[in-house]
């Protein structure tokens, strides 16, 4: 009787001590989380201008997106971006981290070159490729061009740089282009991923007379499945949100013609210029739901091709 | 076969060296064209080292914008920043991975889940939060927050932690240490490495936000650095010599920063597999 006293006084005394500790995060949970999204929740339903204050409307913010073909342009734009964006950023990562895996002198030299772009801060590398993809006086058409012209002096047509940013058929291969030098991260992850695969597997294989390719293909793909998956869901849930790059880069407005206008860009937008706050929230419930469903597609197919080693 | 491993050591080398040349190019023309004439900067073909170096492109983009104003309002920011999410995260890690409480995996549970949550949902209940209590167009929706926990820094933390011996905890309690003793004299100095992954994450996180000040902040004065060049590049878009050399000066402490905590961020990043 009197031990089981003294645990339940422990038991109370270690109750008091996780909440005391965690508060901090209850606080912010409640404050900055569980209470917005009740609220967002609400206004989606509500004409609300920040101003009044919000009046309820039933689902009519979310009957109009159905007729907003901006809505739908920056929807196609997003998903655009993102389909190209995350398995280009993989594919890129993966090689790279492949290439230094490969036991090569000046690793850390190497490896500092490829992540440097991630961590300068956005809006100074969104403005380092506006003035890149320039089409006149880029760096990029510069390059281009210099290949058209060998091309052009072997008899091959001559090729010319693409207006990017200005045109609207290049403007989103532009922000994806500017997306995958920024994939230095990943390089990270993938590198210390191959570096746990095991040796003894590679060795087997080789006995076996595997190809490089045949390894690659049925060693090194199957263990580095995780972290793949890792990198594919974390990129598809960011580029679902992208904004900063595509906002300071075309300042705001999302052209030329909507054609870089972005989810995030609009609902923005109809948050704190047009001051359609009760529409902006019903457009992030609807970003909500996506990233749901892209994640647990993600969850879904990866079921069949992640390989958690020995589970 | 020798022969072949020596021909694909080449390959591998030559590959790296054109990806690295690729990786590093829009540095290099970061820099030059921040010390180009206008005439250089527009001339066809690309002039590829200035001659000569023009360098009041800094003295003059320095003034143009008010950049010490810039910067010390990010400094605030981001030192405040590092400070909350030092303190907040690492209490609540504690208490999420060090004490035996009922209920604690659902209070981490729920805490992971909200990682999946977008800002957008959230962006507009905050500002009117943020309204009401007279914050807007001051610095404190961009710093309190970080003094009540970040999902991410929480879990990272947390994932650290765990891996300390339980004895040490243990032997601390039987030697009647309070759970605050056992956090500062036992947990803390063991995790100085998660602790500085921590404060570097937080730190360039609000160096390099935008969205952010971009949502509370009006009055010029009160601007930060992403704000400011932002700012500073859609009105004077053509200036590219000037931008050229604020953005540089924007990049310079953060690249520095990386050289000097060069292993903090690898381990972190492979920690946690994520960028902070």
């Amino acid at each position: 009787m009197k031990r089981l006293k003294k645990a339940s006084r422990i038991e109370r005394i270690n109750m008091r001590n996780g909440l005391l500790f965690t508060l901090p995060a209850l606080l912010g949970l409640v404050g900055f989380t569980l209470y917005p999204m009740a609220a967002s929740l609400y206004y989606s339903f509500c004409r609300y201008t920040g101003l009044k204050p919000p009046v309820w409307i039933g689902i009519g913010n979310y009957e109009f997106m159905l007729h907003d073909r901006l809505l739908r342009e920056a929807l196609w734009n997003t998903v655009y971006y993102t389909v190209f964006a995350v398995p280009l950023g993989i594919i890129t990562a993966f090689a790279l981290a492949v290439l230094l895996n490969a036991k090569v002198r000046g690793l850390a030299f190497f490896r500092t070159i490829f992540y440097l772009p991630s961590i300068v801060p956005v809006v100074a590398s969104s403005v380092l490729w506006l003035w890149i993809l320039n089409p006149e006086n880029g760096l990029v058409n510069a390059i281009i061009e210099g290949f058209g012209k060998i091309l052009a002096a072997v008899g091959l047509p001559q090729i010319n740089g693409p207006g990017w940013l200005a045109d609207p058929h290049w403007s989103k291969p532009a922000l994806i282009l500017m997306s995958v030098w920024g994939v230095g991260a990943w390089v990270v992850i993938y590198l210390a991923g191959l570096q746990d695969v095991p040796h003894e597997l590679y060795e087997a294989a080789s006995l076996d007379g595997a190809t490089s390719w045949q390894k690659t293909r049925h060693v090194t793909i199957p263990f580095m499945s995780p972290y793949i998956f890792f990198t594919a869901v974390m990129g598809v849930i960011g580029s679902l949100q992208y904004f900063t790059q595509a906002w300071v880069m075309t300042r705001g407005t999302g052209g030329p013609v909507n054609s870089t206008m972005m989810f995030s860009m609009y609902l923005f937008q109809n948050a704190f210029q047009f001051f359609k706050m009760g529409y902006a929230c019903a457009m992030a419930w609807l970003l909500f739901v996506l990233i749901m469903v892209a994640t647990l597609l993600i969850f879904k197919t990866s079921a069949r091709y992640v390989y958690y080693g020995g589970r | 076969m020798a022969k072949e491993s020596k021909v694909l050591r080449i390959a591998t080398y030559c590959a790296l060296i054109i990806f690295s040349v690729a990786f590093f190019l829009p540095f290099y023309w970061l820099i030059t064209t921040s010390l180009k004439t206008e005439d250089q900067i527009f001339r066809i073909p690309p002039v590829w080292i200035p001659h000569p170096l023009k360098w009041s492109n800094y003295t003059e983009g320095l003034t143009f914008v008010p950049f010490f104003t810039y910067l010390r309002n990010t400094l605030i920011i981001s030192v405040s920043n590092v400070i909350g999410a030092l303190l907040s995260c690492s209490l609540v890690a504690y208490g999420l991975a060090i004490i035996p409480w009922r209920g604690r995996d659902f209070v981490f549970f729920l805490l992971l889940s909200t990682m999946m949550l977008p800002y957008q949902v959230v962006m507009v209940p905050l500002f009117t939060i943020f309204t009401k209590l007279g914050w807007i167009d001051t610095f404190l929706p961009l710093i309190v927050p970080s003094f009540l926990g970040n999902a991410f820094l929480i879990f990272l933390l947390r994932q650290f932690f765990m891996s300390i011996p339980k004895d040490l905890t243990d032997a601390a309690r039987i030697d009647g240490c309070s759970e605050l003793q056992i956090y500062r004299g036992v947990i803390v100095p063991l995790s100085k490495p998660a602790l500085a992954t921590v404060a570097l994450f937080s730190f360039m996180g609000a160096w390099n936000d935008y969205l952010g000040p971009l949502i509370y902040l009006f009055d010029q004065s009160k601007y930060t650095l992403s704000l400011g060049l932002a700012m500073f590049s859609s009105q004077y878009g053509s200036y590219w010599g000037m931008l050229m050399a604020v953005s540089t000066v924007v990049t310079i402490p953060i690249v520095i920063l990386f050289f000097f905590t060069q292993r903090t961020f690898i381990q972190g990043i492979t920690m946690t597999g994520i960028k902070g």
